[in-house]
């Protein structure tokens, strides 16, 4: 377990920074009174996984605050309470919050630990339906509530002392006024506070202060949102003017030389609590921005959509050179030298900017695969489970692109089934099983997709409780649907079948996230699950954008590309070897005999060699079992861009997309496992 | 020239690309049109329609090439240098549909566009947005989104191909 996390420190604080942001995009846009649900199960989605990997990475304070801001988005999202302008307030300091904690563990950057304290409290108040003031500005909170006149107002003392730059930032005072008269009786005195003579005076420049009192039977913390956007804290001071000095001579007025020129013309360059993004937007340590110093990190991140670029690109590169080198073929070496020796320098210089090109994307599945031993220990141990986690196929390599996303929908699964699948070792020993569980994760490249699997030997789904989970979330089921279906209804928004939430999963948000985020990858999600055995979750994805090595083969006038790992071998049949049965051939290797697919019946190509024996047979791998391609000539092996055909049309049964030849032809790409479907499925001649 | 495509194009003028089916004179928003080329190889996809030829690599893209000239029934379906592929660009992709010829670029003002007649069954008129004239010939106007978003067209894969595929 000694698995070096640190090496993914980096992408889970980036990871975590567009989450942030993501989550601030969206609560700013939102509207309190009509939010729409699909916002709040993404930001919901964003709080999980960022609580997630703060888990995964030790990151306690960070899983913790994002915790508690998770369960009032739980309670919004399923509308137990209803989203006000309050929570959304409440939310993005708690972001803010956030970003703070995430700075101190990236840069190290000093935590303030009172402000995120006071974000969860407002938080579990919010959640607690009381409203205890959780940023008081300035007041001895403790008798903050007691001071309600018997007629329910409060007299409440407001200094506003704005910044110079008030008007700069295009803040309109009238609208504040208005504001506070629509909550009580307000008087207000302006002071000219820091102004020396007219020599100097600037019309741009904010001169006055504002003392204003208040009769109003609002909430403190309604007085200070209004100030919100306008004020940092020092600069307004709000105070509740006691019951019984409400006759005295103003004992609690504000000392005013505590509003020094200093204040007014440096407003107070550190709040690091307070909304940091109505003000210092640019700040270097804004939202728990980087600061921008001289060491630069050594990588950059470049949108996937350049990279494709790139790659289309540099497979025009190589179709135009092999187009090129054709030509020159047929100039006379002695007499064309030079031109000979430039084409050989084009072609070695192109196949290595290719390789450059493709290894930006490709990375072994062990970057995500190797930071789960470690959350597989500490989550067994706070479950008080046993459980060993068997890593198999880490070399498959994989799009980065796919990497990227790949890594929420995994630690959703793996931490599923360690909380759900696998048993505590009592009911392990009942029954009779080891008492240890096991999770094996498995990534294999079969034919045209990757294929990840996540197996336990856990108790596997409760098919009831999913059933009568689904009837209560309103979902539409019946007892005659067969288990596929019923496994598939975990995949609904919100679903959870855990009797208690815990912080490592019982939210129903999950699979939800797994299902969205594969999705969005095209791939599928299929599981397999045996009561009290345990069960499986297939995630597989398709190799869009993969490089794959083939073996392109003709058949009558068309080629056809066979990746290469599905190959076994090839070799031309002796009559002997073939043989019928029930009208279907089968060609016999050594000992096995082998169902005979032949290529130009399933895709109707005419002119094709008919016979096998003067053709050539290669016996192919389709998931597991072997079956014997028809073919009537294996051409070059290569090693081919993979290209979707669903951008422009629809997937073609039996093919894993296309690829574009040298002579810029298109060829497609076998997928055999689908292949030996596809004739399965057609009727035998 | 200029003064008078500004007055077109505020009262209302579309332009439309012209192309030959057969004997036939169709027209075509302009503005779905991406490219104009000549026919090429095609690589040919197992169990399509008849009317899909296949699909090829344009600058690096797939794009699949419809022949109108099957779908419609109409013309005589051979293939040479004049044969005319028009690149569209409708429901976020990019397909490649094979015409007799692409003849002019039209500019029809609403009012003369007419409503297509009625054929009764027989010819699918449901694609003909209306009947234009230009130069004294008919032009048949069509609705080309919707026409290869059509389920006949089995261009764009319908929700049944889409189901999780359970066979784990």
């Amino acid at each position: 377990m000694s698995a070096d996390l640190s090496q993914f420190f980096q992408v889970f604080f980036d990871e975590s920074t567009e989450h942030l942001a993501e989550m601030e995009r969206i609560l700013l846009s939102i509207d309190p009174h009509a939010p729409d649900e699909e916002e709040l199960h993404a930001v919901f989605r964003a709080a999980h996984s960022i609580k997630g990997g703060a888990a995964t990475f030790g990151f306690g304070d960070m899983a913790s605050t994002t915790h508690t801001l998770e369960s009032l988005l739980d309670r919004v999202r399923h509308q137990e309470l209803t989203l006000t302008a309050e929570m959304v307030d409440a939310f993005l300091e708690t972001k803010d919050a956030i970003a703070m904690l995430l700075a101190g563990h990236r840069d190290n950057t000093p935590v303030d630990e009172a402000v995120v304290a006071s974000a969860c409290n407002k938080l579990r108040s919010i959640e607690g339906g009381e409203h205890h003031p959780a940023v008081e500005p300035v007041t001895d909170g403790a008798e903050a509530l007691s001071t309600k006149s018997p007629d329910g107002t409060t007299e409440y003392r407001i200094v506003f002392t704005p910044p110079a730059d008030l008007f700069k930032r295009g803040v309109r005072v009238e609208p504040l006024f208005e504001e506070l008269v629509s909550l009580g009786e307000l008087s207000v005195t302006a002071r000219v506070e820091v102004f020396d003579d007219f020599n100097t005076y600037d019309p741009e420049q904010c001169y006055l202060c504002w003392d204003m009192t208040l009769l109003s039977a609002a909430r403190l913390e309604e007085l200070s949102d209004i100030f919100m956007f306008v004020a940092d804290e020092d600069e307004i001071e709000i105070q509740i003017v006691e019951p019984a000095s409400l006759h005295k001579e103003s004992p609690a007025l504000p000392e005013t030389d505590s509003i020094n020129n200093d204040n007014v013309s440096n407003p107070s360059p550190e709040s690091p609590g307070r909304r940091l993004y109505d003000k210092n937007e640019t700040a270097p340590n804004a939202f728990g921005r980087r600061p921008v110093d001289g060491t630069e990190s050594s990588s950059i991140r470049v949108g996937v959509s350049k990279v494709d670029q790139l790659i289309n690109q540099m497979g025009e590169l190589v179709i135009t050179q092999a187009m090129l080198a054709q030509t020159a073929q047929q100039f006379d070496p002695v007499l064309y030298e030079s031109l000979h020796r430039g084409m050989a320098l084009l072609q070695r210089n192109t196949r290595d900017l290719q390789e450059s090109v493709m290894s930006i994307r490709m990375m072994p599945i062990s970057f995500i695969f190797s930071r789960f031993p470690r959350l597989v220990h500490d989550l067994a141990a706070k479950l008080g489970k046993q459980a060993e986690l068997k890593l198999v196929g880490e070399t498959t390599e994989l799009d980065k692109g796919l990497i990227e996303k790949l890594a929420d929908p995994l630690t959703h699964l793996v931490r599923n089934s360690l909380d759900h699948g696998i048993e505590s070792p009592e009911e392990r020993r009942q029954a009779g099983k080891q008492p240890g569980g096991t999770i094996i994760l498995r990534a294999a490249q079969t034919g045209g997709r990757i294929v990840i699997e996540v197996i336990d030997d856990g108790a596997g789904l409760n098919r009831s409780r999913i059933l009568q989970k689904a009837l209560e979330n309103g979902l539409a089921v019946s007892d005659e649907m067969s288990d596929e279906e019923v496994w598939q209804l975990i995949f609904a928004p919100g679903f959870s079948t855990a009797e208690k939430v815990t912080d490592v999963s019982g939210r129903g948000v999950g699979m939800d996230v797994v299902m969205k985020n594969v999705q969005a990858m095209g791939g599928r999600v299929s599981i397999t699950s045996e009561s009290g055995k345990g069960s499986r979750v297939l995630v597989s994805l398709p190799l869009t954008l993969a490089i794959l090595d083939g073996l392109s083969v003709r058949v009558g006038s068309e080629t056809f590309i066979v990746p290469l790992n599905s190959i076994i071998e090839s070799l031309q049949p002796q009559p002997d070897d073939l043989n019928t049965v029930s009208g279907n051939t089968t060609v016999r290797v050594r000992g096995e005999y082998l169902p005979l697919l032949r290529l130009n019946e399933i895709y109707s190509i005419k002119g094709a060699v008919a016979q096998p024996e003067q053709a050539v047979v290669m016996i192919v791998d389709a998931e597991g079992e072997q079956v014997a391609l028809l073919v009537d000539e294996l051409l070059n092996q290569h090693q081919v861009v993979i290209k979707s055909l669903e951008t422009n049309y629809r997937k073609v049964d039996g093919t894993a997309g296309a690829t574009i030849l040298g002579d810029g032809h298109v060829a497609l790409i076998l997928d055999v496992g689908d292949l030996v479907h596809l004739w399965r499925k057609a009727p035998q001649i | 020239m200029e003064e008078m495509t500004s007055t077109m194009a505020e009262s209302g003028a579309r332009e439309y690309l012209t192309f030959t089916l057969g004997k036939e004179e169709y027209g075509m928003d302009i503005l779905k049109v991406q490219e104009i080329r000549g026919y090429d190889a095609v690589t040919s996809i197992a169990n399509a329609p008849q009317f899909l030829k296949g699909v090829i690599n344009l600058r690096g893209v797939i794009v699949p090439i419809i022949d109108m000239r099957i779908k419609f029934n109409l013309g005589t379906v051979a293939y040479d240098e004049f044969t005319v592929v028009i690149i569209i660009n409708v429901l976020g992709r990019v397909i490649g549909m094979v015409v007799d010829g692409v003849s002019d670029v039209v500019s029809l003002l609403p009012d003369q566009i007419k409503p297509p007649p009625e054929f009764g069954t027989g010819i699918d008129t449901q694609y003909i947005t209306g009947i234009g004239t230009s130069n004294g010939q008919m032009l048949i106007l069509t609705d080309i989104e919707k026409l290869m978003g059509g389920a006949d067209m089995q261009l764009v894969e319908n929700s049944a191909d889409n189901h999780l595929d359970l066979a784990a």
